[in-house]
């Protein structure tokens, strides 16, 4: 494994920039300390070239919320030959589209919050105060408002109340065209990490999210101490299963691969909600991923050049 | 369920915490509770806003070339003469070493001091050498300022909006932070009384009024000259002292002054200035004019706080004044920021929507821009990303939530060209976050935590 040399993608131009410069750092520190030889590269007009000249034995992608997760940047890496972590184009896509990933999940009978997507010319064509009444109507409250692709809580808002709906619908077109509304589930906040093995998808130990406020939003997220996390969550056996199922089960339907992270609520039933699933997870200082690789007693950088040697393999 | 994870760990960050309760989970490993820094609970109150921010997060792409960044405030360095500079940094090395890099005194090399002094006379200022104290840029002065005289809850007057440096030195000091209004002309004297007596009314005590006279950052515009000693009268006879800064004072697109309000009342105003603007920010060299009993002050504060300002930058700087026509070098820049605030001018004019305005800056680096009603500059920016331009939020350059529809737009660093479609672009970007607003009648006003102004390194 020593001898393999890899690039690690980062940066990007999605409003996740920051979030992945970190994820590039952290997990180039890694692998380094597992003996990979790792240069980091930003996805800019000199990727291309840099692929094609200095061809490196695998590339690892930590881009966030944009052309690293949406599929673009693998379709690249597919076309020109590079073996890479991660999931291939096409289920990408799927995983991306938050409300596409939503419809697999309860298509397969499995437990997500009921949803409606509209984009903005809805509201504007048909009015906005009778579509959101109509929301209300029909999901109740309080609601999960979120931009329908993106990660990092950018945009995300819990409305309690249907008189803050407006200004939440503002704040999550922001960051595109189409809003995700969700009922919103109160309940335990749990993350499962998925890694492929030989043996299959496999869910590692999940972690529970415990924001001060109760609200894990950006700051909670990359403010260490701000939010404290337990893994493996303390669930109940057969819940603590399920939710390990259900991450499994995100993973195999909508053909993820190497790695993906599934986000789920857990309410006072012990019925386990699924929320999104990811295919390029936070492996920042406070993200949840690296947390699951430790207390399944593994190492981020020997997991990540496993996941290296698996991408390898792949293309011989 | 436990509630150990809200209890902190005191030990490796990155470990679990040992000391909390280990209980089997369900997977038969045992629980850990990672609590991500181990000094939560030791921190002091005032590091309440030292948060993650979802908004300075974005400015991380302002640094792509793709996107036209007008949030920052570097100055365009290109003009300076790098190679003179360099054999000259070279000479004082090889010569001057032993004292170039040793340490010096906390109140700076003697000779720029003498140097400062005839700057500060370009602005009508008589002052001693004595009386300034070089310091780490004119960010450490304010610093020390804030030190020497604000106990938590003193109140500082500011204009609002101010620059964001000095509110967040004030709020280090757990200021409590008041505004006084601004126009065209600058400062309202009468806003000014006002603002006093409602804070006296209140049983706070006011220790000064931080103002920046000349092109002011952000807003843009200069404090009249008829309104300098009224507000000077307004501050001495309440017993208010003055602190002026003005890193900005030469930059005056046709070479234009104004009077120092430190020149006409060397008492009541302490005076900051600034070698970042008008030579090289990198070098971080400032300055403190002080009455004397103050400057005392100062000088033991700065040793405590950094010993001493580096010596070699400050030799550099004086060499620099001594050996180049800084003079001339200023008018380079002068012509420069004209040529880039004409080209901002011009593209607004051009390109925005109804509804907007925006101030005409005569020197300077910034414009100061007010959106159509509804909109909310902050929750807009993801949306300016998206169209590949930024800008620094108004809300960024209060203290508390004012400046939802003002953004900072900085002409500074970008060329003019860039400077044109970085305009377009937020034109398109207002337009459709418009578009928006009128669907829902409302903006998002959702309180968001942590620095909402670029760093100091933002493009």
């Amino acid at each position: 494994m020593s001898d393999r040399w890899v690039a690690v993608l980062s940066g990007g131009l999605s409003h996740e920039r920051e979030v992945s410069l970190r994820s590039g750092r952290r997990l180039s520190a890694a692998l380094r300390s597992a003996d990979v030889t790792v240069t980091e590269w930003d996805a800019d007009g000199r990727l291309l070239d840099r692929l094609q000249h200095e061809r490196p034995d695998a590339v690892v992608i930590a881009l966030h919320g944009g052309e690293g997760e949406n599929g673009a940047i693998q379709s690249i890496l597919d076309m020109l030959g590079v073996p890479y972590v991660g999931t291939d184009p096409r289920a990408c896509r799927r995983a991306w589209d938050k409300p596409t990933a939503k419809a697999e999940i309860a298509r397969a009978g499995l437990t997500t919050p009921d949803w409606v997507v509209l984009p903005h010319s809805t509201f504007r064509e048909l009015g906005a105060q009778a579509v959101l009444d109509a929301l209300v109507a029909k999901l109740g409250l309080p609601l999960m408002l979120k931009p329908d692709q993106g990660g990092s809580a950018l945009g995300a808002r819990v409305v309690r109340e249907a008189a803050e709906l407006p200004s939440a619908m503002v704040g999550a077109l922001s960051y595109g065209d189409t809003v995700l509304v969700e009922q919103f589930i109160e309940g335990t906040e749990v993350a499962i990490g998925v890694l492929d093995g030989t043996g299959g998808p496999e869910a590692l130990p999940a972690v529970r999210i415990e924001a001060a406020d109760g609200v894990y939003d950006y700051a909670a997220r990359y403010t260490a101490g701000l939010t404290s996390y337990q893994a493996p969550a303390e669930l109940d056996a057969e819940t603590a299963t399920r939710a390990g199922e259900l991450a499994v089960a995100a993973h195999r339907l909508l053909g993820l691969r190497d790695v993906s992270r599934t986000d789920a609520i857990v309410d006072r039933h012990g019925t386990v909600h699924f929320l999104e699933v990811n295919v390029s997870p936070g492996l920042t200082e406070t993200s949840l991923l690296p947390m699951a690789i430790d207390a399944a007693d593994r190492s981020l950088g020997t997991t990540f050049a496993e996941l290296i040697e698996r991408a390898i393999a792949r293309r011989h | 369920m436990s509630d150990q994870g809200t209890q902190p760990s005191d030990t490796d960050p990155t470990a679990p915490d040992p000391q909390a309760q280990q209980e089997q989970a369900s997977s038969g490993r045992q629980t850990s509770v990672y609590n991500l820094d181990a000094h939560t609970r030791r921190y002091a109150q005032r590091t309440a806003g030292m948060t993650a921010s979802e908004i300075r997060a974005l400015f991380s792409v302002a640094s792509r070339p793709e996107v036209v960044s007008l949030a920052g405030g570097m100055p365009n360095l290109a003009a300076l003469p790098l190679d003179s500079l360099g054999e000259e940094i070279a000479r004082l090395v090889s010569t001057d070493g032993q004292a170039a890099l040793q340490y010096g005194s906390a109140q700076g090399v003697p000779q720029l001091r003498e140097q400062i002094c005839e700057i500060m006379s370009l602005e009508g200022i008589d002052a001693h050498p004595d009386d300034v104290m070089v310091t780490v840029g004119s960010q450490m002065a304010m610093d020390l300022v804030t030190r020497v005289f604000v106990d938590p809850g003193d109140v500082v007057l500011a204009e609002g909006p101010s620059f964001v440096g000095a509110l967040g030195s004030f709020a280090a000091y757990q200021a409590d932070i008041v505004h006084v209004a601004m126009d065209s002309d600058g400062l309202q004297p009468e806003a000014l009384r006002q603002t006093i007596d409602e804070v006296t009314r209140q049983g706070k005590r006011i220790k000064f009024l931080y103002t920046i006279p000349n092109f002011h950052n952000p807003a843009g515009v200069t404090l009249a000259t008829e309104r300098r000693a009224e507000v000077l009268d307004i501050c001495a006879r309440h017993g208010i002292m003055v602190l002026e800064d003005n890193p900005y004072g030469l930059l005056g697109f046709d070479g234009q002054t104004y009077p120092a309000l430190r020149a006409s009342d060397p008492d009541n105003v302490v005076y900051l200035g600034s070698f970042s603007k008008v030579f090289a920010s990198g070098l971080r060299v400032g300055w403190v004019l002080a009455p004397h009993a103050v400057r005392e002050k100062l000088v033991l504060a700065a040793e405590s706080a950094t010993l001493c300002p580096p010596t070699l930058n400050q030799m550099i700087v004086s060499r620099y004044l001594s050996t180049h026509d800084w003079q001339g070098q200023i008018k380079v820049f002068q012509e420069q920021y004209r040529e880039r605030r004409d080209a901002m001018l011009g593209a607004l004019e051009q390109h925005m929507p109804a509804g907007c305005d925006w101030t005409h800056p005569e020197g300077g680096f910034y414009v100061w821009f007010t959106a159509p009603e509804g909109v909310d500059a902050k929750a807009m920016l993801p949306r300016a990303v998206t169209q590949r331009v930024a800008y620094a939020s108004g809300t960024g350059f209060y203290s508390g939530e004012f400046g939802n529809r003002q953004m900072r737009l900085s002409f500074c660093y970008p060329t003019p060209e860039r400077i044109h479609e970085g305009v377009r672009r937020l034109a398109n970007t207002i337009t459709e976050e418009l578009d928006l607003v009128h669907t829902f009648g409302s903006a998002d006003r959702r309180p968001m935590t942590g620095p909402q102004a670029p760093s100091p390194d933002t493009a």
